[in-house]
């Protein structure tokens, strides 16, 4: 065994569940933007990097009694809470921007495009659950850029004034598209801001899924004390483009992304069971074949989905809806359907 | 920049509202709730503040997901008082004062209604919307249709709007146009206690976001209220009969427009006043109904002109009664320019005078 790898404070068995899943998000990440270049899907948001920051802080969560608000890059969030993964691809697929799955049932917020603007809503969420007496935590995805919107600063603040039980997880991938931490985070980073809105915080490796996992339920476990909001920043690198459209070429080298792209979540892990005994290489080749296939699975259920019925543009808008979009829906009908 | 009350709305009137308000609690406590044989006639003559903080309290006692939020809503009750008293009744975890971040009022009363609560967020003067409009019209107008109906919106927000009370800049807007145009929200406007007490009652039973525009410059004029007999909560309202021009408003407008339908029947025009009470949906059967009978019509707001919804009132109107319309729809409404200081707000304001000649324009109007 390598002396000088820290042992990791979890059971062998979460240890390997979690390399199934960073290799399952691994994976799945890297198919779809070859689904992408397949014209399978128009658009994708990669990860790759990120694997580890997200699993981890997933896995930490109680699934029966949490809330989770994602924003439009935490595949490996919805994989590891169990999500249907087609019915979340789907927004990849353009069938519906916040995804096909079931929120309330799954405890996965719909996805947000709004940068940071899920962040106040789990403040929200959280402070029902102080109000209702329910032990459940929220847990809320953001960036380094998302830290510069107004309303993150105004989440933290409410969450610190009332003492609600918010985890706030920054992902600090390095990189707000084209714009690097430096040129986004004054001060350097975002954890030293929890100070101002006297709450905990915590900076974490963010490819380290183990320290991850632990953070986040020292974190979890403050919040549900009723000792408050967290914030974890987890130190990570945005390994790939923004998005399928992106070209970082513009405005980072390669050699800029060898020298910062730090340890490789997937790998540093696999590195860890097989140092520690906890797993061999078959285990890591059946890991991996295991997230192929899934990743077909999920390949063939987005290819499956077809172009969504176009009564469902006004299905969805009000809970009671208008009868003035009740007389648009019926001539959208008439007039497109000839019915 | 000032979050206090204007100085129109002084002190004494805060006192006579807070009287009438500790008189109506006292009513409540001292008497139990009518049965419905003996209240049906039921009739009060209250302030449309005190029919407010009358609505909001029974919607509290009411229903025990509604909670109430906002800038100073708590201990203060409120700066223009309509949550008063409320926070000493139903305590602090049912009406709380939150940091002063309108965007945070707004995006945390979506994460409320995700738990499964009816909020009732307040921001305190209509501009200061503007920094909530993010996540008005990107979150809680959408969340019910980003989720495919599995999280419905039910968030009545209150806004103080209008003009009328020489406030700061920022204190006078109309925003029904900007809020009605998106997608996924509603809007309505009381023009009377009696419709404030019904209507704000009913916003917060609706499961949709309703942005509820009270007319602040009406805050402290007494109407009678018939808290049995709502009457229909949807569509607008005929408000005055009569044949021969219909004048379409909501808000403090509604009250203008029936001044100047006294006036004008000294000249022998009769002048039907409709509430249009909900600016969106909009009752477009209504609107046809009135206009078909009088075949003229004056629509009066205090937003600007541009863009603003008399031009959909117009347009809805002239869809469904062109034919028998006797002159182009008027507009009498403020000016495209922006709010102005309290010196010149009763210059910007449609007043008796300009609803008077927008009648006369569409009465002499003749066919070319």
């Amino acid at each position: 065994m390598d002396n000088n790898l820290q042992p990791a404070a979890l059971p062998a068995e979460e240890l390997r569940r979690l390399y199934r899943l960073v290799t399952a998000v691994r994976q799945l990440d890297l198919a779809a933007i070859a689904w992408q270049r397949q014209g399978i899907i128009p658009g994708y948001a990669p990860e790759l990097g990120q694997e580890a920051a997200q699993v981890g802080s997933a896995f930490a969560m109680d699934p029966k009694h949490d809330f989770v608000f994602p924003t439009y890059r935490e595949m490996g969030v919805a994989l590891t809470m169990g999500v249907d993964m087609t019915a979340y691809m789907s927004t990849h697929k353009a069938s519906w921007h916040g995804g096909l799955y079931d929120p309330v049932q799954t405890r996965l917020a719909p996805i947000q495009a709004v940068v940071g603007g899920s962040v106040l809503h789990a403040v929200g969420w959280a402070h029902g659950q102080t109000l209702a007496g329910n032990p459940g935590v929220a847990l809320t995805y953001f960036g380094d850029g998302a830290s510069s919107q107004g309303d993150v600063h105004e989440a933290m603040n409410f969450a610190g004034v009332l003492k609600a039980p918010v985890i706030f997880f920054v992902q600090n991938n390095g990189w707000a598209i084209s714009l690097p931490t430096e040129a986004q985070v004054a001060g350097g980073t975002v954890a030293a801001r929890a100070a101002g809105y006297g709450m905990k915080e915590i900076t974490v490796d963010g490819n380290d899924a183990a320290a991850v996992v632990l953070a986040t339920r020292e974190a979890a476990a403050h919040a549900r004390a009723g000792h408050g909001p967290v914030l974890i920043e987890a130190m990570t690198y945005r390994r790939g483009p923004h998005s399928t459209s992106d070209d970082p070429g513009r405005y980072r080298t390669l050699a800029e992304e060898r020298r910062d792209e730090g340890a490789d979540p997937v790998r540093l892990l696999a590195d860890r069971l097989v140092a520690e005994g906890i797993a061999d290489s078959a285990f890591l080749d059946a890991a991996l074949q295991d997230a192929n296939a899934n990743a077909d699975r999920v390949r063939e259920g987005v290819m499956a989905l077809g172009p969504r019925p176009g009564s469902e543009m006004f299905d969805f808008v009000f809970a009671e809806p208008t009868e003035a979009l009740k007389a648009q829906a019926r001539a959208w009908r008439e007039e497109s359907e000839h019915v | 920049m000032s979050e206090q009350p204007s100085g129109a709305v002084a002190s004494s009137d805060l006192e006579a509202a807070a009287r009438n308000t500790e008189q109506t609690a006292a009513q409540e406590q001292s008497s139990p709730a009518p049965s419905p044989e003996d209240g049906a006639g039921r009739m009060e003559n209250l302030s449309m503040q005190a029919a407010l903080n009358r609505a909001l309290a029974e919607t509290l006692a009411e229903d025990p997901r509604a909670v109430v939020l906002g800038e100073d809503v708590g201990r203060l009750g409120g700066v223009f008082r309509i949550t008063d008293g409320l926070q000493e009744r139903f305590g602090a975890d049912r009406v709380f004062d939150t940091p002063l971040a309108e965007s945070g009022i707004l995006g945390m009363s979506v994460g409320l209604a995700m738990a499964g609560f009816h909020p009732i967020p307040e921001v305190q003067f209509d501009g200061f919307a503007y920094p909530a409009v993010n996540q008005i019209v990107t979150q809680l107008a959408r969340m019910n249709y980003r989720s495919r109906g599995t999280m419905p919106m039910p968030v009545t927000l209150r806004v103080p709007s209008f003009g009328g009370i020489r406030a700061p800049e920022h204190h006078g807007e109309s925003l029904e146009a900007l809020f009605a145009h998106v997608p996924g929200l509603k809007v309505v406007s009381p023009s009377s206690p009696h419709e404030a007490y019904h209507l704000l009652k009913h916003a917060v039973a609706v499961p949709d976001p309703v942005i509820f525009m009270e007319p602040k410059s009406r805050y402290w004029q007494k109407g009678d209220v018939f808290p049995d007999d709502a009457g229909p909560l949807q569509g607008a309202k005929v408000v005055r009969p009569g044949r021969h021009v219909t004048l379409v408003a909501w808000g403090a407008m509604v009250a203008r427009c029936l001044q100047v339908a006294e006036l004008a029947a000294e000249d022998g025009i009769e002048v039907e006043v409709l509430d249009l009470r909900w600016l969106k949906p909009i009752d477009a059967e209504g609107l046809a109904a009135s206009v078909a009978r009088t075949r003229r019509a004056v629509v009066v707001h205090e937003a600007p002109l541009t863009s603003g919804l008399g031009a959909e009132v117009a347009a809805l109107i002239t869809e469904r009664c062109f034919d028998t319309l006797r002159a182009p729809v008027g507009r009498v409404t403020g000016f495209d320019v922006p709010y102005p200081s309290g010196d010149l707000e009763d210059e910007y304001i449609p007043n008796i005078d300009r609803i008077l000649f927008g009648i006369q324009r569409v009465l002499e109007y003749r066919r070319g």
